[in-house]
C-alpha cells in the first residue's frame, strides 16, 4: 500500500500477545490515517460505555499517509482514546520524530488493549517487538525517563513516555515526546499509565513506498521551495507559536486571570521577543519541517532546560495565572513536561483554583497552606506538583475544573472554564463569536486545534453572528483534523501561506489514487460526524447543551483590555448553534440526521 | 568544492536526509543519507551536523581504488568495484559513510546539493 506501512501493530498488554495485522485497504480508504483511524477503531473496537481507565478502553497511536515523508511538516500523529477527563472522544496530535519512526519500523498504528500486570515498555526495532519490565523506570520523570532509555537503547530510538501524572491518572495526563513534545489534550497518558505502560522506544530502516516517485519529487520541491519563499518564514523561525503573544494581548485575546479578560498588564514581559532575548538557546523543529516553531530554552533563574514555552503554555500558565516572568513561565512548563501533565489544562485548574481562593471559596485549609493569589509562581510550581501526585487539593484538581467546580460548588461552575469537561485553550472568547463557536463544537471539548478562528473574528467583526462565520468554522473544522489524518503539520498553511490544495496531488503521489481536494475534505466530514456519533454513543443525554461554553464568556463581562466590559449574549451563543447544526446537516440538538450520514456513507458503521 | 555545515543553525529536523535518500535512491528513508545529524538533549540542547569534508581518507584506505572523484571533485564510492570491504567507513573522521539497509556497499556525498535545498534553516551550503 503506497503512503501506507501496510500494518497495523496490535499489543495486548493483558496477555502480553503482540500481533501483526494488515491495514484494512479501505479502512485507509474512508478514513486516511491518524486522527480518522483512531476514530474508527475506537468507534468499531472498544464497547459502548467502557471505562476510559479500565481493560475495554484502547489507545491508538496513528500515523499518516504522509506521516515520515519527504512533505513540509511530515511529522504527526495523533493519539486517540476514550477520554478519562471528558467521557467522550480523546485525540491528541504530537509532533517530532516518533510518527516517522513507528512507520519506517513497519507500522501504521499501534493499538494498546487491556493493562499490563506491572510496568512495561514498548520496544519496537523493525520486526523485533517486546514488552519489556519498566519496573525502575516507573515514577520517573518524562525527561528523565526519555534521557534513560536514548542512553540505553541508542539515539535513533525514538521515545514517548509518561511521567508522574500519567501514572496517579490525572485526567489530563499527557504523554511527552523528544524532550517536550507532547500528545497533550484528553489525558491520553492517563489511559497510557492505566494501561501500565511508561513509553515506547521505536527505531525503524524501512523505506515508505509511494506510489509515483517522480511526482512525488518534483512537488516536494515545489512544497519545500514555496515553504523557504514564504513571506513569513523569517519571522516564524524565529519566535514559532510566541510570535501570537503580543498580537494576543493587544486585541483582547490574551486568557488573563482565568479568562477574566484578555489582556495582561505584564504581559510585555511575556512577549516572544522577550522570550528569544532572554532564554531560547536553538530552534527545534518536528521531522521534515522547513519552519520549526520550537524553541529549545534553559532558564538561569531556576537552572533547567525545557522546549518552549509555547503559545498555549505562555497564555495558560503564564497570563492566565497571572505569571509575569517569562522564566517562571519556563519553569511551569518544565513541571508540567516532566511531571506529565497537559499544561493548558494544568493552567486552567491552577487558574482557577486562584480565583476560587481569591473569591473565598478555597481557604488556606484547602490548599495546605499555599497562598494561592493569583501571580504568586511558588505557590502554582507547588500546586502543579500537587497535582501530579494528587495531593491535598491536587487530587481534586487532578478531576478536571469541570468536575472541581462541581465539588466546589458555590457559582464556581461559571468560572470553570471548560467544555465538554475539556479546559479551554489560549484565547479569551467574550467577544470572539467565531472562536468560541470554535471551542463549543471541537470534538474533544474547548481545544483550538480544530479551528483557529480568532484572526477571522478580528477580520470581520468579534461580535458578529453571521452564517459565513458558521462556515468558516465549519471548513476550518475539516481543514484541520484533515492535516491530522493525513500526518501532516498545518502550520505550513496557517502561518506560512502555502496553498492548500498542493496536498490533494502530492495525497495522490502518495498513494496512488487521485483525490480532489474536495475528496480528502469529505474524509475530513466523515471523521467529525462519526466522532459526533461517539459523543452521542458515550455520554448519556449527548446533545445541544453539551455545546456550551462557560457561562463566563456570556454571564461575567470583561474586565478589562480591549474588551471591557464585553461578553456574548446566550441569545446569540444559541444563534450560533443553531446556523452551526443547520450547516452541518445536524437537527436541533446537534444529533446528526440519517441523511447526513448516508451522504458521508456512515450508515452501516454507525448502525 | 564541499559541503559545510553550520551547526548553530540547524533545528533537527531531517529534511537534508530524507533528501539525500531520495535523491539517490527514490526512496523515503533517513536511513539512507550521507550526512548525520546528532541531537544532544536534554542538555545542552544543540544540533550537530556531520558532514563530508571530501578530506579524501577513504580513498586513501580502499584497497581497491573504488574511490574516484566525480566532476564536481566529490569522492564517490563505485558500487561496481567497491568489495564492500567497509574499511572507508572506519577511516572516515566525520563518520559520514553509511552502511545503509539492503544494500552491501557504503554510500557517501556526491555533492549532489539536494540537502541544501531542502534545508528550511540555512544550514548547508556547497562551497570551495
Amino acid at each position: 500500500m503506497n503512503g501506507y506501512a501496510g500494518t497495523i501493530l496490535r499489543v495486548n498488554l493483558t496477555t502480553s500477545e503482540i500481533r501483526k495485522e494488515p491495514l484494512d485497504e479501505k479502512v485507509a480508504r474512508d478514513f486516511l490515517g491518524g486522527r480518522g483511524l483512531g476514530i474508527y477503531y475506537l468507534w468499531t473496537e472498544v464497547p459502548k460505555g467502557a471505562d476510559p481507565l479500565g481493560p475495554e478502553n484502547k489507545l491508538v497511536a496513528s500515523t499518516g499517509p504522509l506521516s515520515g515523508l519527504l512533505v513540509p511538516g511530515a511529522g504527526k500523529m495523533d493519539w486517540a482514546c476514550k477520554s478519562p477527563l471528558t467521557g467522550g472522544y480523546a485525540g491528541a496530535s504530537v509532533g517530532g520524530h516518533l510518527t516517522a519512526e513507528i512507520k519506517y519500523a513497519g507500522y501504521d498504528a499501534i493499538i494498546f488493549e487491556g493493562i499490563s500486570p506491572k510496568p512495561v515498555y514498548l520496544f519496537i526495532d523493525d520486526d523485533r517487538v517486546e514488552l519489556r519490565d519498566a519496573s525502575d523506570l516507573w515514577g520517573k520523570g518524562s525527561i528523565t525517563t526519555e534521557e534513560i532509555l536514548k542512553k540505553r537503547l541508542g539515539e535513533e530510538f525514538q521515545i514517548a513516555t509518561i511521567g508522574p501524572g500519567g501514572e496517579n491518572l490525572v485526567k489530563y495526563a499527557c504523554i511527552t515526546h523528544d524532550f517536550g513534545r507532547q500528545a497533550g489534550r484528553g489525558g491520553v497518558g492517563a489511559v497510557m499509565g492505566a494501561k501500565k505502560v511508561k513509553a515506547v522506544a521505536v527505531r525503524g530502516s524501512k523505506t515508505i513506498p509511494v506510489a509515483d516517485p517522480e511526482r512525488f519529487w518534483e512537488l516536494a520541491h515545489a512544497m519545500f521551495r514555496a515553504c523557504k519563499e514564504a513571506e513569513g518564514l523569517g519571522p516564524w523561525q524565529r519566535y514559532g507559536t510566541t510570535i501570537v503573544t503580543s498580537w494576543c494581548d493587544e486585541v483582547g485575546a490574551l486568557p488573563t486571570r482565568n479568562f477574566q479578560q484578555g489582556s495582561f498588564e505584564q504581559g510585555p514581559n511575556l512577549y516572544g521577543q522577550v522570550m528569544r532575548e532572554r532564554i531560547v538557546i536553538t530552534d527545534k523543529g518536528c521531522f521534515a519541517c522547513p519552519s520549526p516553531c520550537g524553541k529549545y530554552s534553559y532558564t538561569k533563574k531556576h537552572g533547567v532546560f525545557v522546549e518552549g514555552p509555547e503559545y498555549e503554555t505562555i497564555a495558560l500558565v503564564g497570563s492566565n495565572c497571572a505569571l509575569g516572568d517569562i522564566e517562571d513561565v519556563a519553569y511551569g512548563n518544565y513541571l508540567c513536561d516532566e511531571l506529565g501533565i497537559d499544561s493548558i489544562s494544568a493552567g486552567n485548574a491552577v487558574a482557577f483554583a486562584m480565583e476560587c481562593y481569591e473569591r473565598g471559596l478555597l481557604t488556606p485549609e484547602d490548599t495546605g497552606g499555599l497562598d494561592l493569589r493569583f501571580g504568586n509562581a511558588q505557590a502554582a510550581f507547588a500546586l502543579l506538583e500537587k497535582i501530579a501526585r494528587r495531593e491535598g487539593l491536587g487530587n481534586l484538581l487532578a478531576e478536571g475544573v469541570k468536575v472541581a467546580s462541581q465539588r466546589i460548588g458555590q457559582g464556581s461552575e461559571e468560572f470553570a472554564v471548560q467544555v465538554k469537561g475539556m479546559e479551554q485553550s489560549g484565547y479569551e472568547t467574550h467577544n470572539a463569536t467565531a472562536m468560541l463557536l470554535a471551542y463549543m463544537t471541537a470534538d474533544v471539548g474547548a481545544h483550538h486545534n480544530r479551528a483557529w478562528a480568532i484572526t477571522y473574528d478580528l477580520q470581520v467583526g468579534r461580535d458578529r453572528v453571521a452564517p459565513e462565520k458558521v462556515a468558516r468554522v465549519i471548513l476550518l473544522q475539516h481543514i484541520r483534523p484533515l492535516f491530522d489524518s493525513m500526518g501532516a503539520c498545518r502550520l505550513q498553511w496557517v502561518e506560512l501561506g502555502i496553498d492548500v490544495t498542493q496536498y490533494a496531488p502530492m495525497m495522490a503521489a502518495v498513494t496512488g489514487i487521485e483525490r480532489s481536494w474536495e475528496d480528502l475534505l469529505k474524509i475530513s466530514e466523515r471523521t467529525w460526524n462519526l466522532t459526533r456519533m461517539y459523543w452521542i454513543r458515550e455520554v448519556e443525554g449527548f446533545g445541544r447543551t453539551w455545546d456550551y461554553p462557560a457561562p463566563r464568556f456570556y454571564k461575567h463581562p470583561s474586565t478589562g483590555g480591549p474588551t471591557k466590559g464585553q461578553l456574548t449574549p446566550f441569545e446569540a451563543v444559541q444563534q450560533l448553534l443553531d446556523m452551526y447544526y443547520e450547516q452541518r446537516g445536524w437537527d436541533k440538538n446537534g444529533i446528526p440526521t440519517p441523511e447526513k450520514l448516508a451522504e458521508l456513507g456512515l450508515t452501516e458503521l454507525v448502525r | 568544492m564541499r559541503l559545510y555545515a553550520d551547526s548553530s543553525k540547524c533545528s533537527g529536523c531531517k529534511a537534508c536526509l530524507l533528501a539525500c535518500a531520495f535523491s539517490h535512491f527514490r526512496e523515503n528513508n533517513i536511513r539512507k543519507a550521507a550526512l548525520a545529524i546528532v541531537p544532544h538533549f536534554p542538555s545542552p540542547g544543540k544540533y550537530e551536523v556531520r558532514v563530508c569534508t571530501q578530506c579524501g581518507e577513504c580513498a586513501k584506505v580502499c584497497p581497491v581504488d573504488a574511490i574516484p572523484q566525480n566532476d564536481k571533485g566529490a569522492y564517490y564510492i563505485d558500487p561496481e568495484l567497491c568489495i564492500a570491504c567497509d574499511a572507508c567507513i572506519d577511516a572516515c573522521p566525520e563518520h559520514v559513510i553509511f552502511k545503509i539497509p539492503g544494500r552491501d556497499q557504503p554510500f557517501e556525498c556526491d555533492l549532489c546539493g539536494e540537502c541544501v535545498n531542502f534545508c528550511g534553516m540555512n544550514v548547508l551550503s556547497i562551497a570551495e
